[in-house]
């Protein structure tokens, strides 16, 4: 792109953004062929790929994309006090009324509870308390570890939809599942608003609802989680979505030994050898998501786990 | 830490997602099934977070300059630059134009001799000599090539893939001609790749001076060359077999079988072999101690090719190693092995490369005949076909730019030894020259891409 186009489409955006077509938060950017939106969101950046030549449509899209990703932040964020789950930590052991979408959300929890046998926990949040992944050699001991586990487990949780009550001292988080609901919902959004292909990427969850025309395919580059920077991979994905779980930057350092920061829910100990980074296809984000954290939980298994269900998956 | 129905997982997730999405009023009823794959692409390394998607629908180009010197003997220095650009759904046009100077001198053939020696130049009409003990070179030798090529490479069906091209190079005494193709299909989940390559060639070569009679002797210039027609052809055809397998997530192996079949004039039309005296060993020194050489009119190259890639953290090893044998009797073994260490972040890299080849000598590789012996039907003294080995000790440096660009430096050292005698050993004058002198050479490359 010369210069003059760059500042032409400036220009541009700045009347769009005056006009109140884009948010000021958000960017869009003309590439040959498609345009990339981008914005940051549940404390991730986020870019909305569209294929189209009209850019206004492209800021409408875009801007939806923008709202719908800072709704769901907004509700679900542990810290704000309008949102739901600020709502239920503060009445912890009464019964407590949730709105339908939340109700979804509980019974999504509730099911892959159950089918991971207690292994996806969205109470386990609460081991942070013991654990914190900073780098450091901060171990806890068995007992502190033990103290902070009395307060995790679903089935300590009274859900009877539309009721839920929880438990003094502890937490419920969905963080394990918010970004890639928020990526599904963002792609369906936007795929009846829109007739062209798009993906949606918060934080490398990737969703994409429609394929492009033709044989073509989006060039997704998956980056290693890894801190010693290995190759990452390249995907091209026609349609469907990718999420990827790993270690990231994030783990404890002690004896030789490294603490994943990926901890079980039933021991409050750290998955050994888990593997760095999984990525995992599946029709929906969250499917991929739920499926590549299982195969994180599964430690050295992760991979005859992913293979037992009959998945396309990258490991490192 | 194992889940007891593991099967039954993604089912039930299935379910349960489909039922979160669409209760929570979006229409989640027409989702299609994922359809990704992993492109393989050279050298993706660690690129920023937000690296999603780039329809790569540019012009790439690398352009190099490569330098290469035999210390005495040859130097060629070649400018290339190659354009590759992708017309979406992995189809890739590519564009080379390299272009070789040559300057120098070439050993050709005749051994080296205790006294001086004169050759008449190839053009028939002037005189060259050679110090004593040394090889003689014919510094006649300067030429300019060009080569263009181009290919075409696309998809043609699931899991297969095809490519087309087609070569052309000139220079003033060569021209060369080929059409080339290529088959691969995946296989076992694009864990296995085969392949199916064809090529060929056609060359016209119309030496300097017309093509010296084969075993000819040499004459002086300014009396009737021994010459025949201007020009002469030979075709050259090359198919090759090859899988590629990945190993595991670390390892890749590639297997290549090649045969590659070559007719027509096949001889070097600027190289002669001595003929010494069988009781002193020494030559007359003058033209008519060489004759012109001859080779057959067919050969037939077989090769097995075998590479292992493993990529540590980062780092790369390669291993090629290569069988090569003929009908000319010349068997060859290649053995290539580099090191890449990235450092600074992946931005990176040095390679040291040892590569070591060792071969045995055609049939009709003689580095003299004696004045007594009947003359063999077929003859060649050109170094190139004789018993030797080689060993190549090389470094490359290359770094990523933040700009998307990169660019590379790469420095060679070839020593080439041999230790060819005549047949029934070296005799008189022979005694202590050496006959297969050593040869070395620097090669240095740069290469810029963008």
């Amino acid at each position: 792109m010369n210069r003059a186009e760059r500042r032409r489409q400036e220009r541009l955006q700045k009347r769009h953004k005056k006009q109140g077509v884009l948010p000021k938060e958000v960017s869009v950017e003309n590439r040959e062929g498609y345009f990339v939106g981008r914005f940051t969101a549940m404390a991730s950046p986020c870019e909305i790929l569209v294929e189209s030549q009209n850019e206004k449509t492209v800021c409408r899209i875009v801007s939806q994309a923008y709202a719908e990703a800072i709704r769901i932040e907004k509700k679900y964020s542990r810290y704000n006090k309008e949102g739901v789950v600020y709502q239920i930590h503060q009445n912890k052991g009464q019964k407590i009324e949730v709105d339908a979408e939340t109700a979804q959300l509980l019974d999504f929890a509730r099911q892959c509870y159950e089918m991971s046998e207690g292994l996806f926990d969205i109470t386990s949040g609460v081991l942070r308390k013991a654990w914190v992944f900073d780098g450091s050699d901060n171990i806890p001991t068995e007992s502190q570890v033990l103290e902070v586990l009395e307060n995790v487990g679903w089935e300590k949780v009274q859900w009877t939809k539309p009721y839920i009550v929880l438990p003094e001292n502890m937490e419920i988080d969905f963080g394990g599942i918010g970004k890639e609901y928020a990526v599904d919902r963002i792609g369906m959004l936007l795929k009846d608003q829109f007739s062209e292909s798009l993906v949606v990427n918060l934080g490398g969850d990737i969703f994409c609802p429609r394929p492009l025309s033709g044989d073509r395919s989006w060039k997704i580059g998956v980056e290693s989680t890894e801190s010693d920077g290995e190759a990452s991979r390249q995907l091209e994905l026609k349609v469907g979505a990718l999420a990827t779980s790993g270690d990231s930057r994030r783990f404890l350092f002690k004896d030789g030994k490294r603490y994943s920061h990926i901890l079980n829910p039933k021991t409050g100990w750290p998955i050994e050898d888990a593997p760095r980074s999984v990525t995992v296809a599946a029709d929906t984000c969250t499917e991929a998501g739920i499926l590549s954290t299982l195969a994180s939980l599964q430690g050295p298994d992760a991979e005859s786990f992913l293979k037992s269900q009959d998945v396309s998956y990258w490991i490192k | 830490m194992q889940l007891t129905s593991k099967a039954s997982i993604k089912k039930k997730l299935k379910v349960a997602t489909c039922t979160l999405l669409t209760a929570t009023a979006v229409n989640a009823s027409d989702v299609q099934s994922v359809e990704v794959k992993e492109t393989p692409k050279k050298s993706f390394f660690g690129k920023a977070l937000e690296t999603v998607s780039e329809k790569l629908k540019k012009w790439e180009f690398d352009v190099g300059l490569l330098f290469y010197k035999e210390p005495e003997r040859v130097q060629a220095v070649e400018p290339a630059i190659q354009a590759r650009r992708e017309f979406g759904d992995e189809k890739f046009l590519t564009l080379k134009l390299v272009v070789d100077t040559l300057t120098g001198a070439s050993h050709n053939g005749a051994s080296p001799s205790s006294k001086v020696q004169t050759f008449t130049t190839p053009s028939g009409s002037a005189t060259y000599t050679a110090n004593a003990n040394e090889a003689p070179l014919d510094s006649t030798f300067k030429d300019t090539r060009i080569a263009l090529s181009t290919s075409w490479e696309q998809p043609l069906a699931r899991n297969w893939k095809g490519s087309v091209g087609a070569s052309a190079s000139n220079e003033y005494d060569y021209f060369s001609s080929g059409i080339n193709g290529s088959i691969a299909k995946d296989l076992n989940q694009k864990n296995t790749t085969i392949s199916l390559g064809l090529g060929v060639f056609y060359d016209t070569i119309k030496p300097v001076g017309d093509i010296p009679t084969p075993l000819a002797t040499m004459v002086s210039p300014g009396v009737t060359q021994p010459r025949g027609e201007s020009s002469d052809t030979k075709t050259i055809i090359d198919t090759v077999l090859g899988m590629t397998q990945v190993i595991n997530r670390r390892t890749l192996m590639q297997f290549n079988y090649s045969l590659s079949a070559s007719s027509g004039y096949l001889t070097d039309p600027y190289k002669v072999i001595s003929v010494i005296d069988a009781t002193n060993g020494a030559t007359l020194g003058d033209a008519s101690s060489f004759i012109y050489e001859k080779r057959p009119e067919s050969r037939t190259k077989h090769s097995l090719y075998w590479l292992t890639k493993h990529h540590l953290s980062g780092d790369t090893i390669d291993f090629s190693y290569r069988y090569m044998w003929d009908d000319w009797e010349i068997k060859s073994h290649t053995f290539d092995l580099r090191y890449r260490w990235r450092f600074s972040k992946q931005k990176r890299y040095l390679e040291p490369r040892v590569r070591y080849y060792s071969q045995t000598e055609a049939e009709f590789y003689k580095t003299s005949i004696r004045s007594t012996t009947s003359t063999p039907e077929f003859l060649s003294a050109d170094y190139r076909l004789g018993d030797m080995d080689a060993i190549t000790l090389g470094l490359k440096y290359g770094q990523d730019l933040d700009n998307g660009h990169s660019w590379s430096l790469r420095l060679e050292y070839y020593l080439q030894t041999g230790n060819a005698l005549p047949d029934g050993g070296a005799i008189g004058s022979q005694v202590g020259v050496d006959l297969y002198p050593d040869v070395d050479a620097v090669i240095a490359q740069a290469i810029y891409s963008f």
